[in-house]
C-alpha cells in the first residue's frame, strides 16, 4: 500500500446520491482472478454506451478530468455489494481519496485498506464541493483537513488506526500477525 | 469515531444490562479496542466463494502464510456458476470462459490450502447464505463473515454476520480474526402480526422504506417484537438478508425454540452432550431486558401491505397497490424514474413486465419456493412472459423436486434451473435484456444489477407469481382473496 501524506488536485464530480458499487463497477467485471487493470471498467455503464462508445459527456470522460485524483460525490456513496473491486477501480484509474457527505461502511473499510482515503464532509461543504467541479482542493492526513481553494480548512474524521497504518503504509495484516500470542490464547480457551 | 466507539459502549450497557450484540462481541474480543487501535475480533466461521477470495489467496501466497484453521472456512460456487444442468453435471463446457477460470481457481485455492469446498457437483451446494444455515454450519452466537454483503442474512441465528471485503478475507484466512471498531445497536421493534399476502420480504422492504437506505449507517439492527417471533427461521433469514440494503452491516434475531428446532437435525450441528451445551449458551445470548439501544423504533406489523421498489435502490419501494410517489426538485428521483420508465402518481399495478425472476438468498429458500408454486398452482404465466426460478440450493432443488414444485413451476411456464446466484446479480449470463422489466424476489434494483438497461422490480415470490400469471404487476390478495 502507498503510503499517503497529501493530496492536491482538482476534483471531479459525480452529483448523485447513493452512488452503489454496482456503479462504480458493474458485476460483470468481477469475473477476474487478479486486481489489475479494473480502471478501465470504472463506471462502465456510465462512461462507455452500449456499443463500448465514449460518452463525452459523462464527467469522467471531459478532457479536465484527466489527472484528477479527488473524486466528488452525492450523498451515501458506495452503498450496495461489499466487492473491494470498487476501491480497486478507483485506484487504478488514478483517484486517491472520495469525497462524500456520507460513505458506506463496507466500501470505507475497504477503501482504507487499500490506500484510497474516504472524507466524510458536512452538507454545506459537500454542497459547495458538489456545485463547483474542478475546484483545487488540498487534502492533508496528517491534520486531517481538507483546505478548499478559498483558504477555509474543514476537518474530517479518519479512525485513529486507519490515518497510522495510510500515514505509514502499514498494512492491517502484519498487525494481526503481531497479535498471535492473544489469538493462540483465545484459541485454547474456546469449548471444543 | 474513536469517540463514538466509547459513547456506543456507554450506552450500548447500562449497568450490567447488555444487548444481545454487546455479548456476542465481548465474547469475541481476543484483544478489546482501545483509541488508537481497533478490537482484534476472533471469526468463528468464515464462508468464501469465487468471486471474492481468488485475490485473498494470492496474497497468503505471496507472503507465504497458510489458512490458520481450515475447518472454520467452507467454500462453494454460486456467484458465477451456471444454472444449466448440462454445464454442471453434463460434461458441457462452462459458457462463460472468465466464469469457468475463476471457478478453476478456487477448486485450486481450496486443494492447495486444505479448504473444504463444495465443488460444482456437490448436491450441498448452493449460495453461501442458504446453505450455512441448511447444513448447520450457521450457529447462534457465532461471529461469521463472508465476503460478501448478504452476511447479515446468518444474523437470523443470533449470530453476528457481516460482510468483509477481500483484504479481510485474507485476513481472515490466514489468522481467523479481523480489525473491528464497535459499531452501535439500533433496535427495530415490530408490534401486531402480518395481515395475509404481506410476507418476510414486504416486512423487511417496508422497514427499509422507513428508516431509508442509509437508516442503518453504522449500526447493527436487532429486529425485535411479536411480528418477529411469530416468523420462521426461513423468513427470518429474508429479514436479515436485507439489512445491508438498510445500510446495515449485520442484523441479528434472537434464539428460540424456532431457532432451535431448526437446527436440531442439521449436518453440522452440535449433537448429544455437545447440544445440549451449545443449548444452555444459546439461551443466554438474548438482550438482557431493559438493555439499552443508541437508536430505537417501533412500528406496527398490521400495518404493512404487498411492496414493490420502483426505483434504483431498494429505498424506492411502495406498496404494490399504491401510487408511484411524486417529488418536486430531486433531479436525482428524476433520474431514477426515467431509467426506469416510470411516471410519478401513475399506479404501480398493472405495469407490464417481461421476465420473472424466482431465487436469490432472499427468496430462494424451500418457503419461498412452495408460496410462489401455491400461487402459480393451476394458472400459466403470462404470454411472452419470460419465468425463472433457480432454487437457492442444490439441498432446496432436491426438496422442492420431492414436493412436486418443479412441475408447477414449468407445468406453469417456467424454467426450473440448478442453483446459484443467477439472474440477481447476471455474473452467469443469466441476465435481463436492456429497457425490460423484471419482477425479482432479489434484494438489489440498481441500474444494470440483472444486465445493463435492466430494469428491477423488487418484490416478494407472492406478488412475482401473480405478476407472471397477469403479465403484469399485480398484488397477490387480488388471488388469495379468490
Ligand atoms: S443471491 Fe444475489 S445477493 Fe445473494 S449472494 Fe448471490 S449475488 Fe449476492
Amino acid at each position: 500500500m502507498q503510503p499517503i501524506q497529501q493530496i492536491r488536485s482538482r476534483t471531479v464530480v459525480l452529483p448523485f446520491t447513493n452512488i452503489d458499487t454496482d456503479q462504480i463497477i458493474p458485476a460483470r467485471f468481477l469475473r477476474t482472478t487478479t486486481r489489475a487493470g479494473l480502471g478501465k471498467q470504472l463506471f462502465a455503464d456510465w462512461r462507455y454506451s452500449t456499443d463500448g462508445a465514449i460518452k463525452p459527456e459523462f464527467a469522467l470522460n471531459r478532457p479536465e478530468a484527466a489527472g484528477c485524483a479527488v473524486l466528488v460525490a452525492g450523498h451515501n456513496f458506495g452503498c450496495g455489494s461489499s466487492r473491494e473491486h470498487a476501491p480497486w477501480a478507483l485506484l487504478d484509474y488514478g483517484f486517491r481519496a472520495v469525497i462524500s457527505t456520507a460513505i458506506a461502511d463496507i466500501f470505507r473499510s475497504n477503501s482504507l485498506k487499500n490506500g484510497l482515503l474516504p472524507i466524510e464532509v458536512d452538507a454545506p461543504t459537500g454542497q459547495w464541493l458538489l456545485e463547483h467541479p474542478g475546484a483545487e482542493v488540498t487534502i492533508d492526513l496528517q491534520t486531517t483537513t481538507l483546505r478548499l481553494p478559498d483558504g477555509t480548512a474543514v476537518e474530517f474524521p479518519v479512525e485513529r488506526f486507519a490515518r497510522y497504518c495510510l500515514l505509514n503504509g502499514t498494512d492491517e495484516l502484519g498487525f494481526l500477525i503481531s497479535t498471535e500470542r492473544e489469538i493462540s490464547t483465545y484459541e485454547q480457551a474456546l469449548r471444543p | 469515531m474513536t469517540a463514538l466507539s466509547t459513547a456506543a459502549r456507554a450506552a450500548s450497557g447500562v449497568g450490567n444490562l447488555k444487548t444481545m450484540f454487546q455479548k456476542v462481541w465481548e465474547q469475541h474480543e481476543v484483544v478489546a479496542e482501545t483509541p488508537d487501535t481497533p478490537a482484534v475480533l476472533y471469526v468463528d466461521r468464515h464462508l468464501i466463494h469465487e468471486v471474492t477470495s481468488p485475490q485473498a489467496f494470492t496474497v497468503l501466497r505471496e507472503r507465504g502464510l497458510t489458512v490458520r484453521r481450515p475447518e472454520r472456512t467452507l467454500a462453494t460456487i454460486d456467484h458465477s456458476s451456471p444454472t444449466r444442468s448440462d454445464q454442471i453435471f453434463g460434461g458441457v463446457p462452462i459458457a462463460i470462459e472468465s466464469a469457468a477460470k475463476q471457478i478453476a481457481q478456487l477448486q485450486k485455492n481450496c486443494a492447495e490450502f486444505g479448504v473444504e469446498l463444495l465443488d460444482l457437483k456437490s448436491d450441498q451446494r448452493g449460495i453461501v447464505h442458504i446453505i450455512g444455515p441448511e447444513l448447520g454450519f450457521t450457529l447462534p452466537g457465532q461471529t461469521i463473515v463472508c465476503g460478501d454483503s448478504h452476511t447479515s442474512t446468518h444474523g437470523a441465528f443470533g449470530a453476528l454476520a457481516f460482510g468483509i471485503g477481500t483484504t479481510e478475507v485474507g485476513q481472515v484466512l490466514a489468522t481467523q480474526c479481523l480489525l473491528q471498531r464497535r459499531p452501535r445497536t439500533f433496535a427495530i421493534n415490530v408490534h401486531g402480526a402480518l395481515s395475509p399476502g404481506v410476507t418476510a420480504k414486504d416486512l423487511i422492504l417496508s422497514i427499509i422504506g422507513e428508516i431509508g437506505i442509509g437508516g442503518g449507517t453504522g449500526y447493527v439492527l436487532e429486529y425485535r417484537g411479536a411480528v418477529m417471533r411469530s416468523l420462521s427461521m426461513e423468513e427470518r433469514m429474508t429479514v436479515c438478508n436485507m439489512s445491508i440494503e438498510g445500510g446495515a452491516r449485520a442484523g441479528m434475531i434472537a434464539p428460540d425454540e424456532t431457532t432451535y428446532s431448526y437446527l436440531r437435525m442439521r449436518p453440522r450441528a452440535p449433537k448429544g452432550a455437545s447440544w445440549e451445551r451449545a443449548l444452555a449458551h444459546w439461551r443466554s445470548l438474548a438482550s438482557d431486558p431493559g438493555a439499552k439501544f443508541d437508536r430505537e423504533i417501533t412500528l406496527d406489523g398490521g400495518r404493512f401491505e404487498p411492496m414493490i421498489t420502483y426505483g434504483t435502490n431498494p429505498g424506492m419501494v411502495m406498496a404494490v397497490s399504491g401510487s408511484i410517489p411524486e417529488r418536486r426538485d430531486d433531479p436525482v428521483f428524476d433520474k431514477a424514474l426515467a431509467y426506469m420508465g416510470l411516471t410519478a402518481g401513475a399506479p404501480i399495478g398493472g405495469q407490464p413486465v417481461n421476465v420473472v425472476f424466482i431465487g436469490s438468498c432472499t427468496n430462494g429458500r424451500l418457503s419461498d419456493l412452495r408460496s410462489a408454486a401455491q400461487l402459480l398452482r393451476g394458472h400459466h404465466i403470462a404470454r411472452g412472459v419470460r419465468a425463472l426460478v433457480v432454487p437457492g440450493s442444490q439441498q432446496v432443488k432436491q426438496a422442492a423436486e420431492a414436493e412436486g414444485l418443479d412441475r408447477i413451476f414449468i407445468d406453469a411456464g417456467a424454467e426450473w434451473r440448478e442453483s446459484g446466484c443467477s439472474m440477481c446479480i447476471g455474473m452467469n449470463g443469466d441476465t435481463v435484456a436492456s429497457g425490460e422489466y423484471s419482477i425479482s424476489t432479489s434484494n438489489r434494483n440498481f441500474e444494470g444489477r440483472q444486465g445493463p438497461g435492466a430494469r428491477t422490480l423488487l418484490a416478494s415470490p407472492l406478488t412475482a407469481a401473480a405478476s407472471a400469471v397477469r403479465g403484469r404487476v399485480t398484488d397477490p390478495r387480488d388471488f388469495i382473496n379468490g
